[in-house]
């Protein structure tokens, strides 16, 4: 199956029931497969002006009690990115897809980059946590947007999925497992007290939702609000907010973050990889193996929240950190920043990947 | 001599957040004519449309608080991305009575591509679209509808553009129901609403609102009763007018046409869509 088709095969195992999006490169055969298959599960396929309406309508319809989804690539991220601040604050929960491809502006369209990690985190305005799956194949893509969705729903959050170009077209074989249906999350509703109800309860971590029709008659609102929902521009609320809404994700690192660790027991070089280059750091694992050489990869599954805890454990046991990106250098920043050991940046500006040579030959570099 | 009368609550306090007053309204603003106009057509509705099922979805600005006064669902968008919001609630619950009240800063200027596509859709909406002529919230700037030559804090020598008329670009992009009132008309307005409820497909009526602080002090309305003067002068009652025509000068000498300018029962966005599926071997 092709990489894209598995995300929206991934979002309909998951409940997905709403979709809104707008034809982009080379993001739209998600857009395509979810205008045929919305009508197998009696949802909603709209297609919009422009992606700024299509991140408004997931929100909306969120609130509505469908499970939502928008897929896009990085010119339509920048134009969603508002939005994805208002669907943190009011805490509604949707997911988010990028096929990253080459930037910035128009840049490539039909060819591969990773240039979009730091902007699902730091791209919409003020401060925010996010949660951000790399696939790095297509099982990966089918199962990681299934995992998006619950933990969406779970934390009551926008989740974005970064996949890339290379992924999104990429043809090849998918199961889909019988249980994934079955474990599919749904949001909290509020007990019956429609009159007690305080839609952004303080003393819970994550405050039941009530859906709009339901006769709880609230208020969501992008403005700094108060526990019933309501406008109250203060430091004190604000504080009180962002700190109940961030402890969401810091309370939980341990269900939201998932690693893939390759030889890292004994080995004196590793590498931090993620999404489609980390194929290509096996393929060199793997040439270096034939040497006689053990290298470790730490793949990054969750890119965000960032795995603070596993890079510093993963720095104090190493002596060198090789982290190669199709990008110019991004998430190297943040393993420099908690890193203990040295970290050597292996950038690409992206079009295709390293080859596993090229990271062979980076090794005996490194090494020498 | 009368005696003042005091009165615990209000007839229409079951649809007003009251907790929430004194709302954020300047004196002589006309928001709160449509607040009254909007609930009043709420509890006229209730035998057709249970208030739980009533959602109003704002944007940003003087009017964008409106989500944040009346009480049934409401939602505070982002800046004119009300209407793709409302577009997604709909959808996803096809039994709520959507609609979007918003200024026109918001709604046609920041969102007018949002505005013009929802009318071609001729999706489920009702669009109360509060025209003041200008950027209220952020200090009086002028914006998209705007009269031609009217000062404002970023046209001090005039505005030099010129302004869309709204029911013609409405009409013209598809919205099957187009009214437009001013807040004098108090009465027709709450019967707009209420047909605009009850009609099924995109809903736009334009409310021509006083805003003596941002807009009428600058431009010969000392006061927010001057501008009622003038719409009570100014307003011809023109239901059948050539939509070119239905402009908003706010000039002394010229007319400002009201009405039900266009009650058009061609399918709905909804209505369309199941059809074509259903016509072409269903969701299959």
């Amino acid at each position: 199956m092709l990489g894209d088709h598995a995300i929206a095969e991934g979002a309909l195992a998951a409940g997905c029931n709403f979709f809104a999006g707008y034809p982009i490169t080379p993001a739209s055969p998600i857009a395509e497969r979810m205008s045929w298959r919305m009508n197998h599960v009696d949802g909603d396929y709209i297609q919009l002006e422009d992606e700024i309406a299509s991140m408004a309508a997931i929100i909306g319809a969120s609130c509505a009690g469908a499970k939502a989804m928008t897929a896009t690539s990085g010119p339509g991220l920048s134009l969603m990115l508002e939005n994805i601040g208002l669907a943190y604050m009011m805490e509604v929960p949707c997911v988010v897809v990028n096929v990253m491809r080459g930037g910035p502006s128009t840049g490539m369209p039909t060819l591969t980059s990773q240039g979009d990690v730091m902007q699902a985190k730091w791209g919409s305005h003020g401060d925010y946590e996010m949660i951000s799956y790399c696939p790095s194949n297509v099982q990966e893509m089918f199962d990681f947007t299934v995992k998006s969705f619950n933990l969406a729903e779970r934390y009551r959050t926008p989740v974005i999925l970064l996949a890339d170009q290379i992924l999104g077209l990429m043809t090849s074989n998918l199961t889909i497992p019988h249980e994934v249906k079955l474990n599919t999350e749904y949001r909290k509703l509020p007990p019956k007290d429609t009159i007690n109800y305080k839609p952004y309860d303080n003393a819970e971590l994550i405050p039941p939702m009530a859906l709009a029709g339901m006769g709880y008659k609230v208020h969501m609102t992008g403005l700094t609000h108060n526990e019933f929902g309501y406008p109250a521009a203060t430091p004190d609320t604000h504080s009180k907010l962002m700190s109940r809404i961030r402890d969401k994700f810091i309370l939980n690192l341990d269900e939201i973050i998932d690693l893939e660790k390759i030889n890292l027991n004994d080995c004196n070089i590793a590498f931090i990889a993620y999404g489609s280059e980390s194929q290509s750091v096996k393929g060199a694992i793997k040439i270096a193996e034939k040497k006689g050489l053990k290298i470790g990869l730490l793949r990054l599954k969750t890119i965000w929240p960032f795995p603070i805890k596993e890079v510093v454990e993963l720095s104090q046991q190493v002596r060198k950190i090789i982290v190669p990106e199709i990008n110019m250098g991004q998430i190297v920043h943040f393993v420099r920043e908690y890193a203990h050991c040295e970290v050597i940046s292996m950038p690409h500006p992206g079009g295709s990947l390293h080859s596993p040579e090229e990271i062979y030959a980076k090794i005996k570099e490194v090494i020498s | 001599m009368t005696l003042p009368m005091f009165v615990e609550t209000h007839p229409r306090d079951e649809l007003v957040r009251t907790e929430r007053l004194p709302h954020i309204w300047c004196p002589g603003c006309g928001l709160g004519n449509i607040l009254s106009g909007f609930t009043q057509a709420i509890i006229n509705s209730k035998g057709t449309i249970p208030i739980d099922n009533q959602v109003v979805v704002s944007g940003i600005g003087c009017s964008g608080r409106f989500a944040g006064y009346v009480k049934v669902d409401s939602y505070h968008t982002t800046h004119g991305r009300a209407i793709p919001f409302a577009t997604g609630l709909k959808l996803a619950n096809k039994k709520l009575n959507v609609s979007v009240i918003s200024g026109d800063g918001d709604l046609m200027t920041i969102g007018g591509n949002h505005l013009i596509h929802a009318a071609r859709r001729n999706i489920n909406l009702n669009v109360i679209f509060v025209n003041n002529f200008n950027y209220g919230m952020t200090g009086g700037q002028f914006g998209a509808t705007t009269p031609h030559g009217a000062i404002t804090t970023t046209s001090a020598k005039g505005n030099y553009e010129h302004p869309f008329s709204m029911p013609y670009l409405m009409a013209s992009a598809g919205a099957s129901y187009v009214a437009r009132w001013t807040t004098l008309h108090l009465k027709q307005l709450e019967k707009s609403i209420e047909n605009a409820f009850h009609h099924d497909g995109f809903s736009f009526i334009e409310v021509i609102s006083p805003c003596p602080k941002g807009f009428g002090r600058k431009n010969n309305f000392k006061t927010g009763l001057d501008q009622m003067r003038y719409f009570e002068s100014a307003s011809l009652k023109s239901d059948n007018i050539n939509l070119k025509e239905a402009t908003a000068s706010m000039k002394l000498l010229d007319n400002l046409p009201v009405g039900e300018f266009i009650i058009d029962n061609k399918p709905s966005y909804l209505k369309v869509k199941e059809a074509t599926i259903l016509n072409n071997g269903g969701r299959t």
